[in-house]
């Protein structure tokens, strides 16, 4: 910045517009009102919107997220889907539903992206300033990535139909594997707004998480059947909470889900929340 | 419990410290409900760290704060529902328009959503930004852009405004229009804190003004018993004409000499007595914002050394005297100018700088400390100590 004392002169301070100063005094009055303040969920919403608003901005983003399912799926289904499954049509039935869940999770990368973006600008002072319960800005910003969840995982399940997936469980059964894979991305999401507020520069964000989702990506399910694998790695890819979701999705997919599929899935989310929501509320009230 | 304070912001010996650094360093503070106090110092002194705490973004290591008779730490709720912050980084949001980002804070205040977009519609047009209404913020120029700023900060009138350096970096014209504002809202009845780095912000804003340097509060009080204490402003003049250069040496010797303490640099290039070139401590404002070259005449002063080769340029000092005579005195002596047919190119009449002030009160010139008061988090270039 320029050196101290360079005001250069009093010439302009003649202009302080009388028309100008009179609409500021008649905003300040309107601003005497202060209406009830919204709820903590209420807040939530609020800050969901305003993620959206960006959204709207910038559609790109929303273009870069359902471009990736398309990539996987005409990928695995064509180039590797003959080899793991006999026919790349009978391959399709088995990756499909694997598919929207690597998708959802590539996208819940960004979210830390982003918070980590958006903590070290100006305006989250203002917002800790204000009088706003202090999460909401968190769960809004996670609730407007479902919003590109559910577009990216759509577009998946319609290409799927498109080359040939039938999903037996119906509608019904694929409307509830999409929810259900809504509120997976959710949880997952708080492991990596917790990596946002800890690391100082995006990038870093992008590599640590990018080494971090391949073993919980490729160490699943969703790729291959796991019965040829040895016992060991069966019990590590088991508590995968990616396997977790694949199973139980891919069985309301097909129309025979388990009990214990859905239950197991929800406790992973659970146990993901549980610990990194915590965390993250708490990197996010401390000092910075 | 203190009792109740009628102080809109009161702290005593407040500390706060980044590792080594103590950025805060016993601050004694009470400003009163309705009053603009200004924090002058260079960047890295304290004024930062010492707002973001008053706006329950810091925790204070030692000491106590309050604000609207709220404990900043214990009472933070109740703070921030008195308070707005307007950060020295835009704290607006980037990729939304300027209407959208009144429109979030407006609703997160209790607005409901009509009421809300027309509170925004309104904040607009008062800050002149209407056209920018739908424009995304990272579009904005600098000025514009403060400007958004100070009105979100205003969506609900706060009781205490936080300031934090309003205006560096805006040109002359958006400068004046923020200090427009700020008065606006000071008659309004709410308190301002101001931080800044130009002494010239903090005389028009500030009823009181802490000169603040490495953590410390050095000196505190109106913007004369400031300026009394520095002493002199510097009256610069450009003449038409060298030539005449003799005759305006000698009417401001009459108007300025008795009590305005002409300086005198008799030696340099054998000019008239009386008159030096311009020579503040430091030798850093040189020759002001007048160029040379602008009438194309005196190119002649190039050869020798840098600006006491001009001779169309006169420069000298003015004490203040600390009853805001200086300035008067300075009017007169033109108008006399003028009046002896003395043909000026220019003039400015200069405060003293910044420097001056930490020279006066300090011994040492203001000197900038590592930005511990900021974020670690985002990158910071110059994050380095460059200090003493």
């Amino acid at each position: 910045m320029s050196g101290p004392g360079t005001g250069g002169g009093g010439s302009v301070l003649a202009l302080d517009g009388d028309g100008l100063d009179a609409a500021v005094r008649s905003a300040l009055r309107t601003g005497e009102e202060r209406p009830p303040r919204p709820g903590a969920f209420a807040m939530c919403l609020i800050f969901c919107q305003r993620a959206l608003f960006k959204i709207r901005r910038d559609p790109q983003q929303v273009f870069d997220a359902v471009l990736f399912p398309v990539m996987v799926t005409l990928v695995f289904t064509f180039l590797f889907g003959g080899a793991i499954a006999g026919s790349t049509d009978l391959y399709l039935q088995f990756l499909l539903p694997g598919v929207v869940v690597l998708t959802v999770v590539m996208i819940s990368m960004n979210t830390g992206v982003a918070l980590n973006v958006a903590v070290s600008s100006g305006i989250d002072d203002r917002f800790r300033s204000m009088p706003i319960w202090r999460p909401a800005m968190l769960v809004g910003e996670l609730l407007s990535d479902v919003v590109r969840y559910l577009m990216a995982s759509v577009v998946a399940v319609l290409l799927g139909l498109l080359l040939g997936f039938r999903p037996h469980g119906g509608l019904l059964g694929v409307v509830a594997a999409l929810a259900m894979v809504q509120v997976f991305a959710f949880s997952l999401a708080w492991v990596w707004t917790a990596l946002g507020l800890v690391v100082d520069k995006p990038q870093t964000i992008m590599t640590l998480s990018g080494i971090g989702v391949f073993p919980l990506l490729f160490a699943s399910n969703i790729f291959v059947s796991t019965h040829s694998m040895p016992g060991w790695l069966q019990a590590v890819i088991n508590v995968n909470p990616v396997t977790r979701t694949v199973t139980a999705v891919r069985g309301l997919m097909a129309g025979d889900p388990t009990a214990w599929h859905i239950t197991t899935a929800f406790v992973a989310d659970a146990v993901l929340i549980a610990i990194f929501g915590p965390l993250t509320v708490y990197l996010y009230n401390r000092e910075r | 419990m203190a009792p109740a304070s009628d102080l809109a912001i009161e702290t005593s010996g407040l500390v706060k410290t980044f590792g080594e650094t103590r950025a805060v360093d016993g601050v004694d503070l009470a400003v009163r409900p309705g009053t603009v106090q200004g924090f002058l110092g260079p960047n890295g002194a304290g004024k930062t760290t010492t707002i973001r705490v008053l706006a329950t973004l810091l925790h204070p290591d030692s000491g106590t704060a309050r604000v609207c008779g709220h404990d900043v730490v214990r009472e933070a709720a109740a703070v921030r529902s008195k308070v707005s912050l307007t950060g020295q980084f835009a704290s607006v949001d980037e990729d939304l328009s300027g209407s959208d980002n009144l429109f979030v804070l407006a609703r997160l205040l209790g607005y409901k959503p009509p009421q809300a977009r027309a509170r925004a519609t309104e904040l607009l047009s008062a800050f002149g930004l209407e056209e920018q209404a739908d424009v995304l913020v990272k579009n904005f120029s600098g000025g514009l852009r403060r400007r958004l700023d100070v009105a979100a900060s205003l969506v609900v009138r706060p009781d205490v405004l936080f300031l934090d350096e309003p205006t560096t970096g805006l040109d002359p014209v958006s400068r004046s229009r923020v200090w427009a504002v700020v008065r606006a809202i000071v008659d309004t009845g709410t308190t301002v804190v101001l931080t800044t780095q130009y002494l010239e912000e903090a005389d028009q804003l500030a009823d009181r003004i802490a000169v603040i340097d490495r953590g410390r509060i050095i000196a505190d009080g109106t913007s004369d018993e400031l300026k009394a204490s520095v002493g002199s402003n510097a009256l610069r003049v450009r003449l038409r004409d060298p030539a005449q250069r003799g005759i305006a040496v000698r009417v401001l010797e009459r108007e300025l000499g008795p009590d305005g303490e002409i300086t005198a640099d008799t030696s340099r290039r054998g000019h008239s007595p009386g008159v030096q070139p311009p020579g503040p401590p430091g030798g850093r404002t040189a020759a002001g914002p007048s160029d040379a070259g602008h009438d194309g005449t005196n190119n002649g002063g190039r050869e020798g050394g840098p600006h006491n080769g001009d001779p169309a340029a006169l420069s000298m000092r003015v004490t203040d005297g600390g009853d805001g005579k200086g300035v008067e005195r300075a009017t007169r002596a033109l108008a006399e100018l003028t009046r002896e047919g003395v043909a000026l190119a220019d003039f400015t009449f200069e405060r003293p700088s910044l420097d001056e002030v930490f020279l006066a009160l300090t011994g040492h010139h203001a000197e900038t400390r590592g930005k511990a008061g900021r974020k670690g988090r985002a990158a910071d270039p110059q994050g380095g100590r460059d200090g003493s």
